[in-house]
């Protein structure tokens, strides 16, 4: 791909240009000129300018395949925004097949999720203006994400990266009446900031020795040239022995991977995220600004290729954190908690693929995660909506009775995430696991296989259990408030149609060649060929058909075991639940209390930081230290003038007169000495 | 007939001389203030002898200067003395000290 001539288009501006624009205009409305557009003005304004940077997305994304496949690249240069001596930085955005799926699920993903926040967000009368305000946020949110995803150098990613991490903070927060959910946005803030600290020290580290090679430069397409001549350098660790200078650097982008991506261990603010209104929840975190760092990883492929370690580590953070978070979803009973750690989860099987170097694959899931997961989050929200801000399974139960369109379109989306054959997350988990079990340079592959299958049951498990406890059984709402459980409105349920309809049929497009001999179809595995020319450093591997079907078999019994499971539990002996809670009653409580990660962390990192920077940093040198050199210094000057000097200060003007000639002679005469 | 510069700078600094003495120890303002004249006239003085010297004119440009200063603040010093006395009956510096220690 280094080679390969770029051509230009003017049209790539366009498509973060319209989002920053409702973001503006918003921002000018609240902040300059204090006043709130009418609701309608609102939304025309955001959700036109995201349905029109859609249009466009199509618009570039169909340009690009007019380009023959080999060398498919556009580029739009915008201006140049660092340039000291021979190292320039352009602000320039590319569009290459990796970055076309990003927009199009960002903005398609982010359209449909505009839409239905009009009806989410007039349900809540808590603040007029607050409606504008969340519109502005979102559309920021939309605009950083599309700079993050078409940047083509590493600042502009991290621009866009940055930028995310402050929508989704402003986000979380929306709600700040309550402290609660400002605690829970500076949380994801601040854990974030832990993994961009790493980011940002590989970028120097890959920036400084490429320097040092004689290539300054942060271009992608730039580093995967020059890449060959740092791949031999070698660093030495404080803590002795020397390691690849590629795969500390994988490892630092792989921190801020993990912290943008909610990996272990840096996964803790995304369950707290929760506090967000729920499309936040459904864009931010799950379809689009969670899956950075898979984006991240697959876009510095070049990188990991040459760094094997840093994708072995990658490979296992991935399978770790699939499988404990799926274990802490099976407890939980906050029907978007659920959704949150099955997110982790989720986001795990994209890094497992991604370190197995099956970065299409852990694109693939990418995409299909960001409609199923979506269409799951925001069926929750449908659900929320009509429970008036309950979201405790425990109180649900038999709603399929007052919401039965919510109910299909949530069923669909369980179906695809547990991966029910033939739908979107059957194909795209089928490729992940595909990619670990043939991933033979990974140490352990078939035991990350193995983590892959048992979490993929989990999954299924999870995502039945939490449907059967909302949707079905006996009904645990209030006699009174069953009356006011109603279907939400029309602009809540049509994006949950079309996503219903995207989770079902989007992994058609892009069956394993497996599914498309059957068919007779040749490179049915169309997203897989279409991101080749970006992914050309993917390992490839090539496996028997006969395996291939008994992987495919080990998966739709993961599924059938996990959905029985659930429903031998939750429908058939609704008493095994309880039983099963007592007998273990340790292990549940470890679960139900997520392994006391957060006291873990409170503990050992939260709490001392406070203390240290209370008692020493705080009292210690500020208040004692520099507080008392200042004003220390105040009272020795006030000591020594107030009890000698004042006598200078006689009130008589001529001897004042008197020191001024003084004082004007002697410095004469020493500069007239001869 | 031209005076020689070293006599019109003698002149000019025997002026600043007796300035100077005057206005360090004379008791009445308004002989301060004249003694405050002298010495600014001498430096007129010694202005217009350089200027000459060097055949610009400049000197003569910050003697006019130096001039409508000097009046104005001839003008702001005889205010505060008169103000002075209307108040306090007196136009003896020593016996106006009051802000001091």
């Amino acid at each position: 791909m280094t080679n390969v001539e770029a051509q230009t288009s003017d049209l790539l501006r366009l498509i973060p240009l319209f989002p920053l624009a409702g973001a503006v205009v918003h921002g000018v409305m609240i902040g300059l000129l204090r006043r709130s557009l009418p609701r309608s003005g609102v939304v025309a304004v955001s959700c036109g300018a995201v349905i029109l940077s859609f249009l466009t997305s199509v618009a570039a994304v169909s340009e690009l395949l007019s380009i023959p496949a080999g060398s498919r690249v556009l580029v739009d240069e915008l201006f140049t925004w660092i340039g000291a001596g021979r190292f320039a930085s352009e602000a320039a955005l590319l569009l290459d097949p990796l970055s076309a799926v990003m927009i199009l699920v960002v903005t398609g993903v982010g359209s449909l999720i505009h839409v239905y926040s009009i009806g989410y967000m007039d349900d809540d009368h808590r603040d007029d203006k607050g409606f504008q305000r969340f519109f502005c946020y979102l559309n920021l949110f939309t605009f950083s994400m599309l700079m993050l995803v078409l940047g083509d150098n590493l600042l502009v990613l991290f621009l866009g990266w940055e930028g995310v991490g402050l929508c989704s903070y402003l986000l979380i927060g929306f709600w700040y009446g309550d402290r609660w959910n400002a605690y829970c946005g500076s949380k994801a803030f601040i854990v974030n900031r832990i993994g961009d600290f790493g980011f940002l020290v590989g970028i120097f580290l890959l920036f400084s020795a490429l320097a040092d090679a004689g290539h300054a430069t942060v271009a992608f397409r730039e580093i995967e040239g020059a890449i060959g001549a740092i791949a031999d350098r070698t660093v030495a660790m404080p803590f002795g022995g020397e390691w690849k200078l590629l795969t500390l650097v994988g490892l630092c982008f792989f921190v801020g991977a993990a912290g943008k991506s909610a990996q272990i261990p840096l996964y803790v603010w995304l369950p707290d995220a929760m506090a967000g209104p729920t499309p936040v929840s459904a864009l931010i975190h799950a379809a689009t600004m969670v899956t950075a760092g898979v984006y991240m990883v697959c876009r510095m492929n070049f990188l990991y290729a040459e760094a094997p370690g840093a994708s072995a580590v990658i490979a296992w953070t991935g399978a770790i954190t699939a499988f404990v978070a799926a274990t802490i979803a099976i407890a939980q009973t906050d029907i978007k908690k659920v959704l949150a750690y099955s997110t982790v989860s989720q986001l795990g099987y994209m890094f497992l693929a991604a370190g197995c170097g099956g970065y299409s694959a852990a694109i693939f899931h990418l995409g299909t995660h960001a409609f199923f997961k979506a269409l799951l989050f925001l069926g929750s929200g449908a659900v929320i909506l009509a429970m008036h801000h309950e979201q405790d399974t425990d109180k649900m139960g038999g709603l399929r009775r007052y919401l039965p369109r919510t109910h299909a379109v949530f069923g669909i989306g369980v179906l695809a995430i547990a991966g029910f054959p033939l739908m979107s997350g059957f194909f795209s988990k089928d490729e992940v696991l595909l990619s670990v079990f043939t991933a033979h340079e990974i140490p352990g592959h078939l035991f990350l296989y193995g983590i892959g299958v048992v979490t993929a049951v989990l999954t299924a498990f999870y995502m039945f259990r939490v449907h059967f406890r909302t949707f079905w059984g006996e009904c645990r709402v209030p006699l009174e408030a069953r009356s006011h459980i109603h279907e939400p409105a029309s602009t809540v349920l049509v994006p949950l149609y079309v996503l219903a309809f995207l989770s079902i049929f989007a992994g058609i497009l892009s069956p394993p060649q497996l599914w498309g001999d059957l068919a007779g179809i040749t490179e049915s595995n169309s997203l897989h060929h279409f991101l080749a020319p970006v992914l050309s450093h993917a390992a490839e591997h090539h496996i028997e058909h006969s395996t291939e079907w008994i992987l495919v078999a080990l998966a739709v019994s993961a599924f059938l075991m996990g959905g029985g499971l659930a429903w031998w539990m939750y429908e058939i002996n609704p008493g095994i639940p309880v039983r099963i809670r007592e007998s273990v009653a340790g292990l549940h409580r470890a679960v139900v209390n997520k392994y006391w990660v957060d006291e873990f962390y409170d503990a050992v990192i939260v709490r001392p930081l406070v203390v240290v920077s209370d008692r020493v940093l705080f009292r210690g040198v500020d208040a004692a230290g520099i507080d008392g050199i200042a004003n220390g210094a105040g009272a020795m000057v006030r000591a020594f003038a107030g009890r000698f000097l004042k006598y200078a200060q006689t009130g008589l003007a001529q001897s004042y007169l008197f020191f001024m000639i003084a004082g004007t002679l002697a410095m004469l005469g020493w500069m007239l000495r001869p | 007939m031209a005076i020689p510069l070293d006599l019109v700078v003698g002149l000019s600094a025997i002026l600043f001389g007796i300035g100077v003495v005057g206005a360090l120890v004379r008791r009445n303002i308004v002989v301060i203030m004249m003694s405050i004249e002298l010495m600014l006239n001498a430096v007129n003085l010694a202005f217009v002898a350089f200027s000459r010297m060097h055949g610009s004119n400049e000197g003569h440009v910050f003697v006019l200067m130096v001039i409508t200063v000097a009046a104005a603040e001839v003008a702001v010093g005889l205010g505060i003395v008169i103000s002075l006395f209307r108040n306090r009956d007196t136009v003896n510096v020593d016996d106006v000290s009051l802000l001091k220690w």
